[in-house]
């Protein structure tokens, strides 16, 4: 237990940035790292010694997201979400407002691909341990992370009005 | 599409817009891609956008990591977690977490996680009364005040523990009546009071076990409640109320029935 808080803190910048791509309000992406770590801390004997400690956190992480997602959903309570969309700041230059849309873009992607990209194309996890924290063949990461990147792209190809709809 | 082109599949073009691909693979997909202009366009924009997402999650990248995340203030809290309010939803949380991850720690799975101290169990199942019944109007109480004798005389029976019905008059705070309610393995009993406003209280009996004497507070939406074990079994306290205006209640009804077992 000694060596959770050396091995564990230097991973929670990662954590966060993770998590706030995924919930997109700083609170709430603050809330999800603290539950992810409070798990990390209670099942820290648990932990395979030879597996990836971020890899691990990151199956953690995700796991409680989705978790919470189908709660919010079954309560119909979608609102933090919808509204967490929003830039959080309207003036933007106009390379600020591409950049901006790139996390509002992703935001329409399946959970799946968007934890992908993330995982993948962000926090630059490896192809197997990315299968490994999604819970699917290396195969399937290779095929969604392809169909996520198309998707990306269309959504950026066919302009703003696709976001400005989800402002309701 | 030559020959050659079939040989670079969508894998590498994903592994070279990752940035993963060295040397002879890295060359063959840079002269496969000069061959395709418009291919080399879609994998131009893939990297462009891979950027994007990176230099626009930098800045949170950066930021210090905020006190309530740190290691050491977590574990100091952990004492305290079963506390917060959302302790029933971290329980189902966890159990999802263990189910889903079951794969990830197929060889390294282990005892349960600890369960909830007996006193979180017992205000959870207070608190769960509480607003179940807090809020009836034509049944608040399966038993009326008028059976005051009838009723504790039940409830004892039920619970195998003699019980009283506190005097709270102190705080404005008058019996209406009880009820029987599972109550973790047993049975459980409710007393409900009100005061003149109609405010209610509730005190929730149950056995349960454990030596934990301390009282235990935790806050669900509105209701209040203090909870503690004593001699086998777990009480409650629950109301509308702050911690300050319910703890000398709690204190009256620890009195109220210490050592009375």
């Amino acid at each position: 237990m000694a060596d959770a808080e050396a091995l564990l803190e230097p991973l929670i910048p990662a954590l966060r940035r993770y998590a706030y791509a995924l919930v997109r309000d700083h609170d709430a992406a603050d809330d999800l790292v603290q539950d992810t770590l409070e798990r990390a801390l209670s099942r820290w004997t648990l932990r395979r010694s030879d597996g990836d400690l971020r890899a691990w956190l990151f199956t953690i992480q995700r796991n409680l997201y989705i978790s919470a997602l189908r709660q919010g959903r079954r309560r119909g309570a979608h609102v933090e979400f919808e509204e967490a969309t929003m830039p959080s700041s309207a003036a933007q230059q106009e390379s600020g407002i591409e950049v901006q849309d790139i996390l509002a873009a992703l935001d329409q992607l399946p959970e799946e691909q968007k934890s992908l990209l993330l995982l993948v194309g962000v926090e630059d996890l490896s192809y197997d341990d990315a299968a490994r924290v999604m819970g699917v063949p290396a195969g399937t990461v290779m095929s969604r992370l392809s169909r996520g990147r198309q998707r990306l792209r269309a959504l950026l190809e066919t302009g703003r009005t696709t976001f400005l709809r989800r402002v309701k | 599409m030559t020959g050659k082109e079939f040989s670079i599949g969508e894998d590498e073009l994903q592994a070279f817009v990752d940035e993963r691909l060295g040397g002879e693979r890295r060359a063959a997909v840079e002269a496969h891609l000069a061959a395709s202009p418009e291919l080399a366009e879609r994998v131009a924009l893939e990297r462009r956008q891979r950027a994007m997402l990176r230099s626009r999650l930098d800045a949170k990248f950066a930021e210090p990591i905020p006190a309530r995340l740190r290691i050491a203030s977590l574990r100091a809290a952990r004492r305290t977690f079963w506390l917060r309010s959302g302790a029933g939803a971290a329980a189902a949380v966890a159990l999802f977490v263990a189910g889903a991850t079951a794969g990830w720690f197929a060889n390294t799975i282990g005892p349960a996680p600890l369960a909830p101290p007996p006193t979180a169990s017992v205000a959870q199942g207070a608190h769960a009364a509480y607003r179940t019944f807090v809020v009836e109007v034509a049944h608040p109480v399966e038993v009326g005040v008028q059976q005051e004798a009838h009723l504790l005389q039940w409830l004892s029976k039920r619970l195998g523990r003699k019980l009283a019905a506190p005097d709270l008059s102190p705080f404005g705070y008058r019996l209406m009546g009880g009820r029987l309610l599972p109550g973790g393995t047993g049975a459980a009993a409710q007393l409900m009071y009100d005061d003149a406003s109609g405010k209610r209280l509730t005190i929730y009996v149950r056995a349960a076990d454990g030596s934990e004497t301390a009282f235990r507070f935790q806050k669900e939406g509105e209701a209040s409640t203090f909870a503690w074990i004593d001699q086998g079994f777990g009480f409650a306290v629950t109301a509308t109320a702050t911690r300050e205006e319910l703890l000398p209640i709690a204190e009256a009804v620890y009195r109220g029935f210490e050592g009375k077992s």
